[in-house]
C-alpha cells in the first residue's frame, strides 16, 4: 500500500523525525483553519500518489489564510494525470538551503534492503543515477543486522553528505530504519532531505509503501487505506476476502492461483485480438481449496460488473475440487435468480485437474443454457472472447 | 533420481497438526512421501493418526530429526509464526525446507534468509508462497496434486503453482523428473537460477521448462544464468503481458513498477539467451514436445 504525503509526514512525526508543521484538509474551511494554526506563509500541495503535481499545478505558496483557503479552492478538485484531488496538504514553509535524497527499499535481487543516499535531491533519483553516478551511493543493509549508528556512519560517509549536516543525518538514518522496520515498509524515499535556513535537516517529503502481508500485526495500518481510490466492486470483493482486481475491458476472469489467472488475462487479450479487440476485465484469484461458496462469491462481484459481457471461468484443480466450482457456479447463479436479478452474460467453463470429471458432469447435469463447457484453456478463451464481443 | 527430493527423502511437517497441516499431510502420505512425524511443541509425545498411518509429533525440529533421521520439513504454519518457524529449521540445519505458507511478511522472509546466510546455508529454503516440491512417483512435499503426470525427465520450475499444475498436466505423456514451486513472494530461498543449476547437473533431466511472471528481475538473470552455464534445453513462459502496471496481481512480487518486470523484457532476455518462450502454456507445452521429441 503506497500512502499520502501528509500520511508520510505524520508516520514521521510520530517516529521522532524531523518535519515540518503540517495538517491535511479536505475542504477550503479546513484549509483555511490549518493555515491560521501554522501562521504565516504555508505551501498547499495536492495530495495525489503520482509525480509530476509541481508541474500540474498542484503546488502553490499562500501567505496566510485567505490565500491559503483560496489556494486550496483551486487545488481541491483539480485533475493531475487522471488522479482527482480529494485532499490537499499544508505544511509550514522552509528556507531551503540545499537538498539531499535518502531511502530505505527492499531489494529483491539480493534478498535484503538497500539505502540510497544522494548529496542531489529535489529530482528524480533515476535521473541523477543515470547523468551522475558517482554522486548516488548504495549500500545494502543487512536484514538481521538493521542500521544502527556505525551503519548510519557508513551511509553519510559514501553518500559524501557535508560534514556540518553529518550528525544529523547519523540520527535521521538510524530513526528512519527503525520507522522502516516497526510499520513493515518496503519502501521509505525521502526526496528532498533538505538543509534549511538556520542549519536544520529536514525531511520534506514522504513516498512510503507499506507491506501488505504485514497488515496482521499493523491494525492501524487500515485507516491509511484511500477509500477515495478504491474501486466499488474491488471494496466489495475485498470484503468477501476476494483477491480482485479492476480492469478495463468485457470477459470477466475468474481462476485460481495467481499466475493461471495472470495467464487466462494473457490469452483472453489475445484471443479478443480475434473477436473485436475485446480485453479482460478483472483479475480474480480465489485462491487455493476455494469452496463453493467462495466461488459463488466470486461470480457475483464479477457478474455485478457492468462493464462485463462474458465470464471465462479457468480452473485447474489443484488443492481446488472441480466439482465445488461447479456448485458455486449452479449456487451463484440461483441465488441471483431467487433475487430478482436477471443473470444474461454468458458463462464459458473450463475444468481440469483435481475431480474435473464431477464437476463437468454438475454442470452438463445443471443444463443452464447460459453455461457454456469448454475442454481447453485456448478453446475457452476463445469462446468468451467471441461472446463478449457479440454482447458489445 | 531427481533433484532435492528422492524416494529416500524423509518428511517432516510443521504444523501438521492444524488444519492445512494435516490435510496436506494425508494427501503426501497417499502420494508415497515418506512422511516421519511432525512438530508442534504443545502436542509434543502425542500421535496423529492418518487414515491408518500414525506419526508422532515432536517438540522441535531438532528433536525430530534426531528421532527420526528427517531431512525435509514442509512448513504450513500461519503467517505471524513463519519466520520462527524457518529459524527452528534453519536451527536443526535440515537440508530442505518447504514453506508453503502465504502472506508471509517480507521484512519476517528477508530475515529468515539473513539467518539462513549468517548460518552458512545448510538449510536450502523453498518458498514461501509457494506449493512445495514433488518429483513424480518418488516423493511429494507440499501441496503439488500428486496424480497429475508420473515420473519422467522433464524438469520444471516455476513462481506459480497452478501454471505448475497447467504445464505438468499438458506434457503428462512425458512425465517429470522434479518440479519446483519457488514461489511469487519478491524474497524467496530458492530462485529460479538454483533450480536450473540443480537440473543442468541431474542425470535424469533431459530438458526444463521455466515458468517465470511480472515483477523483479529473476527471470532475466535466470536467462544470463542459462546462456553461460546450461546446456540442456530451456522453455520458458512468461505470465502477465497484458497486466496494467502498477496493479499486483495476486503475488505480492507480481507487479511492474517503473519500466522494470514487464514479461516483454523478460521474454526478450531469455530468447537471446536461446530459451525458447511460449506466449501461453499451451504453446510453452508445444514448444517442449518439440524438444522431446
Amino acid at each position: 500500500m503506497d500512502l499520502f504525503e501528509y500520511q508520510g509526514r505524520d508516520l514521521f512525526e510520530r517516529h521522532g523525525l524531523p518535519v515540518l508543521g503540517g495538517g491535511v484538509a479536505e475542504t477550503p474551511q479546513e484549509a483555511r483553519a490549518i493555515a491560521e494554526r501554522l501562521g504565516g506563509k504555508v505551501v498547499v500541495k495536492a495530495q495525489v500518489k503520482v509525480g509530476g503535481r509541481g508541474k500540474a499545478g498542484g503546488v502553490k505558496l499562500a501567505d496566510g489564510a485567505d490565500e491559503a483557503e483560496a489556494r486550496a479552492t483551486d487545488i481541491l478538485g483539480m485533475d493531475i494525470k487522471g488522479h482527482t484531488v480529494h485532499k490537499v496538504m499544508l505544511a509550514e514553509t522552509a528556507d531551503i538551503k540545499e537538498e539531499y535524497y535518502f531511502s530505505y527499499l527492499l531489494d529483491r535481487a539480493n534478498r535484503t534492503f538497500l539505502c540510497i543516499a544522494s548529496v542531489a535531491g529535489g529530482m528524480e533519483i533515476e535521473t541523477v543515477a543515470e547523468e551522475q553516478p558517482d554522486r548516488v551511493a548504495k549500500i545494502a543493509i543487512d536484514a538481521s543486522k538493521g542500521v544502527d549508528e556505525a551503519k548510519a556512519r557508513e551511509i553519510v560517509a559514501a553518500a559524501q553528505y557535508p560534514a556540518e549536516v553529518a550528525e544529523q543525518i547519523v540520527d535521521i538514518a538510524v530513526k528512519l530504519w527503525q520507522a522502516f522496520v516497526a510499520e513493515d515498509a518496503t519502501l521509505v524515499e525521502v526526496n528532498p532531505l533538505a538543509k534549511v535556513g538556520d542549519g536544520r535537516v529536514l525531511l520534506l517529503d514522504a513516498k512510503i509503501t507499506l507491506d501488505e502481508n504485514a497488515a496482521f500485526r499493523h491494525p492501524d495500518h487500515e485507516a491509511l487505506v484511500d477509500q477515495s481510490a478504491v474501486d466499488p466492486l474491488e471494496q466489495a470483493a475485498k470484503a468477501k476476502n476476494l483477491n480482485y482486481v479492476k480492469l478495463d475491458g468485457e470477459v470477466g476472469i475468474i481462476g485460481n492461483g495467481a499466475g493461471l489467472v495472470m495467464s487466462t488475462l494473457d490469452v483472453v487479450a489475445y484471443a479478443g485480438e480475434q473477436h473485436g479487440n475485446v480485453k479482460p476485465a478483472n483479475f480474480l484469484d480465489i485462491g487455493g481449496g476455494a469452496s463453493a461458496q467462495v466461488m459463488a462469491n466470486g461470480l457475483e462481484i464479477v457478474l455485478g460488473d457492468p462493464a462485463v459481457k462474458s465470464v471465462f471461468v479457468n480452473v485447474f484443480g489443484g488443492i481446488t475440487a472441480c466439482d465445488e466450482v461447479a456448485n458455486g457456479i449452479i449456487q451463484a447463479l440461483a441465488l441471483l435468480t431467487e433475487r430478482g436479478e436477471t443473470v444474461t452474460k454468458p458463462l464459458v467453463v473450463r475444468l481440469d485437474g483435481n475431480n474435473a470429471e464431477a464437476g463437468r458432469a454438475i454442470l452438463d447435469g445443471a443444463n443452464n443454457p447460459l453455461v457454456e463447457r469448454v475442454d481447453t484453456m485456448d478453446g475457452a478463451a476463445a469462446r468468451a472472447a467471441e461472446l463478449a464481443a457479440a454482447g458489445k | 533420481m531427481a533433484i532435492w527430493l528422492t524416494k529416500d527423502s524423509k518428511v517432516i511437517v510443521q504444523g501438521m497438526t492444524g488444519s492445512e497441516g494435516s490435510k496436506h499431510t494425508r494427501r503426501m502420505l497417499a502420494a508415497g512421501t515418506n512422511v516421519v512425524g511432525g512438530v508442534n511443541p504443545r502436542k509434543a509425545g502425542t500421535t496423529v493418526d492418518f487414515d491408518g498411518t500414525s506419526l508422532p509429533v515432536f517438540a522441535s525440529v531438532s528433536e525430530a530429526m534426531k528421532e527420526t533421521g528427517a531431512d525435509v520439513s514442509v512448513i504450513f504454519v500461519p503467517p505471524a509464526f513463519t519466520k520462527a518457524a524457518i529459524v527452528e529449521a534453519i536451527d536443526a540445519e535440515i537440508p530442505l525446507a518447504v514453506v508453503i505458507t502465504e502472506g508471509v511478511p517480507v521484512q519476517d522472509s528477508a530475515a529468515a534468509w539473513a539467518y539462513n546466510v549468517d548460518r552458512g546455508q545448510k538449510t536450502r529454503i523453498i518458498g514461501p508462497n509457494c506449493p512445495g516440491i514433488a518429483s513424480p512417483g518418488a516423493s511429494n512435499a507440499g501441496i503439488i496434486p500428486a496424480d497429475i503426470t508420473p515420473g519422467g525427465r522433464i524438469g520444471l520450475v516455476s513462481k506459480s503453482g497452478t501454471l505448475t499444475y497447467q504445464l505438468m498436466y499438458e506434457l503428462r505423456d512425458f512425465g517429470f523428473s522434479t518440479a519446483v514451486g519457488i514461489g511469487g513472494d519478491p524474497v524467496i530461498g530458492t530462485t529460479h537460477i538454483d533450480a536450473l543449476k540443480a537440473f543442468q547437473d541431474d542425470p535424469d533431466t533431459d530438458a526444463i521448462v521455466m515458468i517465470g511472471e511480472i515483477g523483479g528481475d529473476a527471470e532475466e538473470r535466470a536467462a544470463e544464468f542459462i546462456k553461460a552455464n546450461v546446456t540442456k534445453p530451456v522453455v520458458g513462459y512468461i505470465a502477465g503481458f497484458t497486466a496494467p502496471p502498477g496493479k499486483t496481481m495476486g503475488h505480492a512480487g507480481a507487479i511492474i513498477s517503473g519500466s522494470a518486470g514487464t514479461a516483454d523484457a523478460k521474454k526478450e532476455a531469455l530468447e537471446a539467451a536461446g530459451v525458447k518462450v511460449g506466449k501461453t502454456p499451451s504453446e510453452t507445452a508445444r514448444l517442449m514436445r518439440e524438444v522431446m521429441s
